[in-house]
């Protein structure tokens, strides 16, 4: 009798404990790799804010394509008022450059041309530079906001001043 | 006789002081040149028991490996010993990261020198590593029983290019910032999980402190670490898998010499 019901347990005294004890191992190893991944993502990032204070928009003759370096992105004050568009190349991340003489954007690193519009005209790059929202503040500054697209060439998407 | 009795040669100090208790304690081989006794004197050695205690005379010949693999660990040690010392000053922080490279230049004392030859045997070891791989390949040394440390070398190759760009961002000249920028960016096209890789490898959005100290902690002691671990997987496959790759020395090729015939009919047959 005593060995019949141990053959329809499965599990034996040691299996028991075997189990129990790599169980508990799986569990402890999935949390720490949880606590890992958790540690490693920062929470706080001391970097600049989005937001840019371009300046007050007299700055920026008509037709103009004005590059601001430290935050990557161009001030263009055309016909149908100012906007701003990203000026770090879709393709790897490198800062694009106006050039006036050929009334094109192009980036240093693989060759990638854009129009002033962001438009991608020829090389790697796969997607054009995107536009970015402009806004003015209450002192009349244009702001611009990195972290927000917005659909190029639409009536919101340019500030008239 | 009476010479020798009075003046010891150098190899009777040695013979001597390998003989006493306090060497037969470290080095339990003991004194003696015989076959065994050098077999030993490997085996016994924790870093030397890696390697095969005996090695076919023609496997030491420059043709049979050019000392590719031998000269990818020198240029490793070299890095290491040059590595370490670039540490005590450089600081991995923003402000100071480029100042610190342009004081190893020009104001520490052979700064220069161990600078640049951290950076010429970084380079050396990317092209002895290739080189050693195709050497291997068009060899066939590859094959089985060692397509495992083929593997392994495979990881190696990794950590060494992972070393490489890691070791590239740390001058933080402008360089070393579009470089990581363009390679972090390579990796947010992992599908996916691309831009959490991104972000987690520079600790941020972009290149920035974060990225430098993350860097700096995977160029000194994360790699370093992981590449000696299979540094030593490495060399213990390759006394496993039966010593150096010798054509000569193959089963296949030793059951064909040793019955001739049986190829001679196998080709008649066919």
């Amino acid at each position: 009798m005593a060995d019949e019901i141990k053959k329809n347990d499965d599990v034996n005294r040691r299996q028991f404990f075997v189990k129990l004890g790599l169980g508990s191992l799986s569990i402890a190893a999935a949390g720490t790799a949880a606590f890992a991944y958790q540690y490693l993502d920062p929470n706080v990032l001391y970097e600049p804010s989005p937001v840019v204070n371009a300046g007050k928009p007299d700055r920026y003759p008509l037709d103009s394509v004005t590059l601001d370096v430290n935050s990557g992105i161009y001030i263009i004050h055309s016909q149908e008022g100012y906007f701003s568009i990203s000026a770090v190349c879709t393709h790897l991340g490198c800062l694009t450059a106006w050039k006036p003489e050929l009334g094109i954007i192009a980036c240093p690193c693989h060759g990638s041309k854009f129009e002033q519009n962001g438009k991608k005209i020829e090389g790697p790059a796969p997607k054009p530079l995107p536009w970015k929202r402009i806004s003015l503040n209450e002192d009349g500054d244009l702001l611009v906001d990195r972290s927000t697209d917005v659909p190029p060439l639409a009536r919101d998407s340019f500030v008239r001043v | 006789m009476a010479k020798t009795g009075m003046t010891k040669t150098m190899n009777q100090y040695f013979d001597d002081l390998r003989g006493t208790r306090v060497w037969r304690s470290i080095f339990r081989s003991g004194t003696g040149s015989s076959t065994l006794k050098r077999a030993l004197a490997i085996q016994q050695n924790v870093f030397l028991h890696l390697f095969s205690t005996k090695v076919r005379t023609r496997m030491l010949s420059l043709s049979a490996t050019w000392y590719l693999g031998t000269l990818t660990l020198g240029t490793f040690l070299i890095l290491i010993a040059t590595g370490i010392p670039l540490m005590f000053y450089y600081h991995p922080s923003a402000p100071q990261a480029y100042a610190d490279t342009k004081d190893l230049q020009f104001v520490v004392s052979s700064g220069l020198f161990l600078r640049n030859l951290h950076r010429w045997s970084a380079h050396a070891m990317v092209f002895l590593v290739f080189a050693h791989m195709f050497k291997v390949f068009y060899r066939g040394a590859y094959r089985t029983p060692r397509e495992f440390n083929w593997v392994i070398g495979v990881i190696l190759l990794l950590m060494t290019l992972l070393l490489s760009y890691t070791g590239y961002l740390l001058p933080w000249d402008q360089l070393a910032y579009w470089a990581i920028t363009v390679g972090s960016n390579i990796a947010s096209a992992v599908p996916v999980v691309g831009e959490k890789i991104h972000f987690l490898l520079l600790g941020g959005n972009a290149v920035n402190a974060n990225a430098l100290l993350r860097f700096y902690v995977l160029h000194c002691m994360i790699l370093p670490l992981t590449a000696m671990f299979f540094v030593a997987i490495h060399f213990w496959r390759i006394r496993k898998d039966g010593g150096l790759y010798s054509h000569a020395s193959e089963p296949a090729t030793q059951r064909a010499n040793a019955n001739p015939g049986v190829v001679a009919n196998a080709k008649e047959a066919q």
